[in-house]
């Protein structure tokens, strides 16, 4: 009905038709396609006899397809291309819909295809059948149910452009069975299709960046605040966020989202900012007079409390999604385009206008940033020998083992994803995979899963929790069957351990059903599925064991046996302004927390 | 801070989910609509015009436009508010059971609203009357307490004043 109607005519048929599974996998091919996550069910059947057919795409097969999406935004975000995922009807979509939420909330381009009852059964309460557009309606970018197989090579390229561009995010196509096997000699390719109704502004307007320089020439604290979306944009602006700091001398600091965006290693990283950000990066946001945001959406872990958030700087909102601008932040200058495309406008403007930041205040600014700086708040003290393992010093262990490797990291949620965005080192974007927006545990294998086939020689790492890596576990049989070298290391503090660290800041100790008893043995479990095992309890074994993973040729679980009680610090309660940060334990009892950042999650 | 009303109109592509993807919007949110038309306006090109009314601080009313531009169907969406008062529309019919002297007194208020009768019996008569929603609002308080039985209301239509298209 929309689009493409201009160009029915010199529309070409096929000389022979084709039934609508064989056009879903030519769609794919000509989206460049090489591998699908998925599982099968009665409403997909044709779909993966189309799938046997032919060799040009693999499928991966999952054990849960909550896993596929996962999987499916490991990928993604490792390679920069879109994630494709394939489940059957009602349980297989219903049980999609984490991750689609997932990826919704991360903006990350994934394209999920889901069987569906023949449509002339649709609404009669069919075996299998669920409302999977009207379900996924509010977890999708976009979706689509195609009742007709003349329209489905449309929808298809629709959909790959939809979740490919602006922010990215996921598309469902539900696919009535009887759609799938009917024929047709239809087939638009992708050139033919251009949707009217969806335009992305990529190009940021001339007054926008004029209005930021302006500002930014003459910033006496500066600060690049940079978010997920130079991630998405491509390595070219993870180059271009560099190239602007360099030449400006401004600190840079970064969400969990963007980790990788600038390198960790440059001195102008002040690290991650946010409720377990750093004390120098929180800081240099509440004191900052001149705040670039590119890319970033001003979350409420970022942003702490909102009347108290960076008082007194201008503030300019780089982001390709004008939804939001000013949606919880009200900014001075917002800049409505592609992240990589800002920074190179800006980059040029700089430039050509030939400015510089004032000296002196930035020999100040800098001054006040290294005092913040040697307060040393990632700091901690690991005891040698025989001595329990700090989850801290496991982590930073592992960033040392895997320094210089080719290494896609992926985590599970809670303290250990934490400490491991405080802990890795990042010098390149779509290394760091990890669940942000949504939080979701289960995340990290699965995640691992998709990167490990992409890039089948590099070195593959879920850094989990013995809580969370329980919720996708299954997944460990997906890494036999594909001889996945997929490494779990699971720092086991055998406590739902952000949960607890809440419990007992917040909620006066009473640790309600945080601890999980009857844990497995992760090593006889690695074992059963055909991996390797190794448990490590004393900070004398850490290192081998970590070199022991690392020089395995297979799939490994490290059942990491680490301190129980530790607390992820530095901490702004929820509710807190930036200033209002708990260091460490000394630091917690000085500063009980009352009543109001209890309502808040 | 204070709430206001706005009148947004939205220019769509007439395919099926489209409504639900807008209504979810202000619902999955706790916003609400309080009067809501969609319509086909353009059969070629297949597209529809939704006016809706919502009212929330401005900050929210912002972040509803700018929501309702993001969903993917969605060709334009104008605050026909910010264009000065726009001319706004509703039509209503009306059925009011009664006799004697209340059916003379229907009828007289009727003649004075402009309301039309569309349908009349023995003891009952359905009067159209189309206009701003707040005089309507006015004709139905006064058919309430003349036997009004029934009623059926468009919601309101509306567009720019001026010469200037708001809704490109
Ligand atoms: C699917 C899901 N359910 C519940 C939560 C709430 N939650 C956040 S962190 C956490 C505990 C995670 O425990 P573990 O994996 O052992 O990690 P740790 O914090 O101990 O490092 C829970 C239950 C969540 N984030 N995701
Ligand atoms: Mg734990």
């Amino acid at each position: 009905m929309q689009s493409a109607q201009a160009d029915k005519s010199e529309q070409k048929l096929l000389d022979e038709p084709r039934c609508g599974a064989r056009i879903i996998i030519d769609c794919l091919q000509e989206q460049g396609v090489d591998v699908i996550f998925g599982y099968p069910g009665g409403a997909v059947l044709p779909l993966y006899d189309e799938i046997f057919k032919q060799n040009e795409i693999r499928h991966v097969l999952v054990r849960h397809e909550q896993a596929a999406v996962h999987a499916a935004e490991g990928y993604a975000r490792s390679t920069g291309r879109v994630g494709v995922v394939l489940v059957t009807s009602g349980p297989g979509a219903t049980n999609a819909v984490t991750g689609l939420t997932d990826a919704l909330m991360d903006s990350i381009p994934v394209v999920c295809l889901t069987g569906q009852v023949p449509s002339y059964m649709i609404g009669n309460d069919a075996f299998q059948e669920a409302d999977t557009t009207g379900i996924t309606r509010p977890c999708s970018k976009h979706n689509y149910l195609v009742d007709q197989v003349d329209q489905l090579s449309e929808k298809m390229h629709e959909a790959f452009d939809v979740a490919r561009n602006g922010r990215p995010g996921p598309v469902v196509i539900d696919l009535p069975k009887d759609v799938q096997m009917a024929e047709t000699r239809v087939y638009k390719t992708k050139d033919q299709v251009k949707r009217r109704s969806f335009q992305v502004v990529t190009q940021p307007a001339v007054e926008g960046i004029e209005a930021a320089i302006a500002a930014l020439s003459t910033a006496k604290r500066p600060i690049i605040y940079a978010g997920g979306g130079v991630i998405n944009s491509g390595p070219q602006a993870a180059m271009a966020l560099r190239q602007f700091a360099d030449m400006t001398g401004m600190p840079v600091t970064q969400t969990l989202m963007a980790l990788g965006a600038f390198p960790a290693s440059h001195k102008s990283f002040l690290g991650m900012l946010g409720m377990h950000g750093t004390y120098e990066a929180n800081l240099a946001m509440y004191n900052c007079d001149v705040m670039l945001n590119i890319g970033a959406r001003f979350d409420d872990r970022i942003t702490g409390k909102l009347d108290e958030f960076s008082p007194n700087s201008i503030k300019i909102h780089c982001d390709i999604d004008p939804s939001s601008i000013n949606k919880s932040v009200m900014v001075d200058i917002p800049v409505i385009g592609d992240a990589g495309e800002i920074l190179n406008a800006l980059i040029a403007a700089w430039k050509s206008g030939g400015h510089a930041l004032d000296a002196g205040a930035q020999k100040k600014w800098w001054a006040q940033i290294d005092a913040w700086r040697s307060r040393d708040c990632l700091a901690f003290n690991q005891d040698s020998g025989d001595a329990e393992i700090r989850p801290q010093h496991a982590i930073a262990r592992l960033n040392a083992a895997v320094k210089g490797k080719d290494v896609y990291i992926s985590t599970e949620v809670g303290q250990h994803q934490m400490w491991a965005a405080q802990y890795l080192e990042f010098e390149e974007p779509n290394r760091w995979l990890t669940s942000g927006g949504l939080g979701t545990m289960g995340y990290g294998l699965p995640a691992a899963v998709g990167a490990q086939v992409a890039h089948p020689d590099s070195l593959c790492i879920d850094v989990a929790g013995e809580a969370s890596i329980l919720m996708n576990i299954q997944e460990l049989s997906t890494v036999m069957q594909y001889r996945l070298p997929v490494k779990v290391f699971i720092l086991n503090n055998q406590w739902m351990g952000m949960v607890r660290q809440w419990q007992e800041l917040l909620h006066g100790e009473r640790y309600s059903e945080s601890y999980t008893d009857s844990l497995p043995d992760f090593v006889k479990l690695a074992e059963a599925f055909g991996g390797k095992g190794i448990r490590v309890t004393k900070e004398s074994e850490l290192d081998q064991a970590i070199a022991d993973m690392i020089a395995y040729d297979g799939p490994v679980v490290v059942d990491c046996c680490v301190v129980r009680n530790e607390n992820c610090f530095p901490m702004i309660p929820s509710g807190k302004p930036h200033y209002d940060m708990i260091l460490n334990d000394e630091d917690k009892r000085a500063k009980p927390i009352e009543g109001s950042g209890r309502n808040m999650v | 801070m204070t709430t206001e009303q706005r009148t947004f109109a939205v220019l769509v592509d007439n395919e099926p989910g489209v409504l639900a993807r807008v209504v979810g919007l202000f619902a999955g949110r706790g916003y609400n609509i309080s009067s809501l038309t969609v319509t086909e306006v353009d059969h070629a090109q297949g597209l529809s015009r939704i006016t809706l009314e919502t009212s929330g601080t401005p900050v929210v009313l912002e972040h509803v436009k700018n929501l309702l531009y993001r969903l993917v169907p969605v060709h334009s969406v104008a605050d026909l508010t910010s264009y000065g008062p726009a001319v706004r529309r509703e039509m209503a019919l009306i059925k009011v059971c009664g006799v004697d002297k209340q059916r003379v007194e229907s009828l007289r208020i009727a003649d004075i609203f402009k309301a039309e009768v569309v349908d009349a019996g023995m003891e009952h008569f359905i009067f159209q009357i189309s206009g701003e929603p707040e005089e309507i609002d006015r004709f139905v308080e006064l058919m309430r307490q003349l036997g009004m039985v029934d009623i059926s209301r468009t919601g309101v239509a509306a567009i720019s004043r001026g010469a200037e298209v708001a809704l490109k």
